[in-house]
């Protein structure tokens, strides 16, 4: 069966979705992507879209479980690359993607990773410097 | 103004495997009598939404590709056609957020804003069909 590849970056961990999803492949990677994030304390998850031409509530609501169940695991999600014709066309179409950031690209999409885990970091810091 | 007829294709759709098949029919079209990037991701995207419903309530069905035009537009129009169990209240339906598959309820309203034109037909026990035109400058 076909498989959309998990890369692992650091703190981080990195999909690229290069095909047409079709629902099983989608739902394939959703839940591979939850175990990996369990498996490997992951603190975020970068979903490369660039390449994605069409997001219709489907695939909207695959993103968006993908962040609310990682959200849970303590990792945040940030979508990264969407075209503009698909920006606009989600607004039309009304779907929100609650608990989504976005970036413009991978590089941003990790600055922004960081800086929220860098908050997180600095937070516990501030409690261990208590002691 | 009439509407007519250029090409006419015919796709069956059964599993979720053909959605993908028919998106590339559907943007072949749209490419063809030049609809612009975002147009075409409207069509695509309204398409798919159509598409997983026929699949997801009205067990699969048919759908018609059409190249048409109306004076000096031209536009693809898609026909979706299923003998699914059909729908009760249509105005329901179209609302946003109505779901009976636990879903967000954005496919019809949200088709409906994608493309030029809508029209839902639906008999309970018979089957249900939706036919979109979306012009290329639309
Ligand atoms: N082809 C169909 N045959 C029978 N019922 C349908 C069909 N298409 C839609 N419906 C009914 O209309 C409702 C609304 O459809 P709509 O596409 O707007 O939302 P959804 O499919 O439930 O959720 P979403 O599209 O956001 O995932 C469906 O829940 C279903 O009850
Ligand atoms: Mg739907």
């Amino acid at each position: 069966m076909d498989r959309i590849p998990i890369l692992r970056m650091g703190p981080f961990l990195l999909v690229t979705i290069q095909v047409d999803l079709y629902d099983r492949l989608a739902l394939t990677l959703e839940s591979d992507l939850v175990q990996m994030v369990n498996k490997t304390g992951a603190r975020g998850v970068l979903i490369d879209i660039s390449a994605v031409e069409i997001v219709d509530s489907f695939m909207g609501r695959i993103i968006g479980n993908i962040a609310s169940m990682s959200k849970i695991l303590d990792a945040e999600t940030v979508v990264v690359g969407m075209q503009p014709a698909v920006a606009i066309t989600l607004i039309e179409l009304g779907l929100p993607l609650k608990g989504v950031y976005t970036a413009l690209n991978v590089e941003r999409g990790m600055q922004l990773l960081r800086s929220m885990i860098d908050l997180d970091e600095d937070q516990d810091e501030d409690e261990e410097t208590d002691e | 103004m009439m509407v007519i007829s250029l090409s006419k294709d015919v796709m069956r759709i059964i599993k979720d495997q053909d959605v993908v098949p028919f998106r590339n029919r559907v943007k072949e079209k749209a490419t063809k009598i030049k609809m612009g990037l975002v147009n075409q991701t409207k069509l695509i995207t309204a398409a798919s939404e159509l598409v997983r419903n026929m699949l997801k309530y009205g067990n699969g069905g048919e759908i018609v590709i059409e190249v048409v035009s109306r004076g000096r537009e031209n536009g693809v129009r898609l026909t979706f056609k299923d003998k699914g169990p059909g729908i009760a209240d249509i105005s329901l339906a179209m609302k946003d957020g109505y779901s009976t598959g636990k879903s967000l309820g954005l496919g019809l309203p949200g088709t409906k804003r994608l493309v030029s034109e809508f029209d839902l037909k639906s008999e309970v026990g018979k089957g249900t069909t939706v036919m979109i035109i979306k012009w290329a400058n639309g």
